[in-house]
């Protein structure tokens, strides 16, 4: 495949595969940073990841097999919490574009239920999550109030939990953080605030 | 008309939509989110967008119908209508529901129904553009050529 070197990066096709990818980096191990940072930019946001997780394992050290890279394809489960249709489908796409496992929950309550915190919870319907996002507006239970109960959980206060929100309001923003959220994001959301938080949760397991 | 103008003429319509107003990078965003594993993305939250706003536009009217006008409900169904538009990049549903909060503040209820006009307006605009633009794309798909990307330069 045809590249060029400049100094100490070298430029790839924009859609050159991630396994090709792979083999320049046995080749390149030195330059693997550097090639990471120019793909980086021109995948689509699911081979990002998967490339993420195949450097962090060491593949520009000179090998990684593809066995590993199905090894490494473990999706983290997210908890979308919000009462808007758009915002939900919305902010499932973009988790699922991160390579995220995605459950939506249109309110508080429901989103409780799923994580066995609430009156309905059935036997044996637990499932396990590794992080929340819900929104800070929603009838009922805000998600301000959702984080309290989460955060009162001995089983589930070390799951991360993001809050989103239309509005810029400092306060409201700090008492969230006060009470233990991760990051608060504005909305409407966008790949770049999707892909901040991939990085938080990868940080967070590792 | 051949692939190739048509392609033309769906970029010069789109970028009028933003130029104008009626889209924003939001817009974007949602495009970028379309691949060949979720090819309509696009058109599913639009159509979504669509039915949530038709019934939001409809529950305002009435709710602003009432002898007695409870701010709080109108107020939460323009909060929803806001952030479904500004999700979308429907700018100026999303300002003209700016607008509209304001008014329900102050429970201004002359202020309020003119503001209901607006959104209506700039809402019925903005579906028509949208599926002017959409049915421009589904005629190059069945052409047999593919949705040219916008670079805007903001």
């Amino acid at each position: 495949m045809a590249h060029s070197v400049l100094s100490d990066w070298i430029y790839l096709p924009a859609q050159t595969p991630p396994s090709l990818l792979l083999n320049y980096f046995s080749f390149f191990p030195l330059k693997s940073n550097q090639i990471f940072l120019i793909s980086f930019l021109t995948f689509s946001p699911s081979k990002q990841s998967l490339l993420y997780k195949m450097l962090s394992c060491g593949a520009g050290s000179g090998g990684c097999s593809k066995d590993m890279a199905v090894e490494l394809g473990d999706e983290p489960h997210v908890l979308a919490v919000d009462d808007n249709l758009i915002d939900r489908k919305l902010v499932e796409r973009l988790l699922k574009n991160s390579s995220c496992k995605v459950t939506t929950a249109e309110n508080a309550l429901r989103a409780l239920d799923y994580l066995g915190l609430g009156n309905d919870t059935l036997e044996g319907t637990v499932s396990e999550v590794n992080m929340i996002i819900t929104d800070y507006c929603m009838p009922g239970m805000t998600g301000y109030e959702l984080l309290k109960k989460i955060k009162e959980s001995s089983v589930l206060k070390e799951v991360p939990v993001v809050i989103m929100s239309s509005e810029n309001i400092p306060t409201r923003i700090s008492q969230c953080l006060e009470e233990g959220a991760k990051m608060f994001m504005l909305k409407p959301l966008k790949q770049s605030d999707v892909k901040q938080l991939k990085w938080h949760l990868m940080k967070c397991r590792n | 008309m051949e692939v190739g103008q048509m392609q033309r003429r769906l970029v010069d319509y789109t970028k009028s939509l933003f130029m104008e107003g009626f889209l924003d990078a939001q817009f974007l965003q949602l495009q970028q989110l379309q691949d060949e594993s979720n090819p309509d993305f696009v058109v599913e939250v639009v159509s979504l967008f669509f039915d949530d706003s038709e019934k939001l536009l409809n529950d305002l009217t009435m709710a602003l119908d009432q002898p007695s006008v409870d701010f709080k409900k109108v107020d939460a169904h323009v909060h929803q209508l806001k952030g479904s538009s500004s999700s979308i990049g429907a700018q100026r549903v999303k300002n003209a529901c700016i607008a509209f909060r304001s008014f329900c503040e102050e429970q201004n209820i002359d202020a309020t129904l003119r503001c209901l006009q607006q959104v209506k307006q700039e809402y019925y605009l903005v579906k028509n553009k949208l599926e002017t633009m959409l049915r421009l794309e589904q005629q190059i798909v069945a052409a047999g050529g593919s949705i040219p990307m916008i670079e805007l330069g903001f």
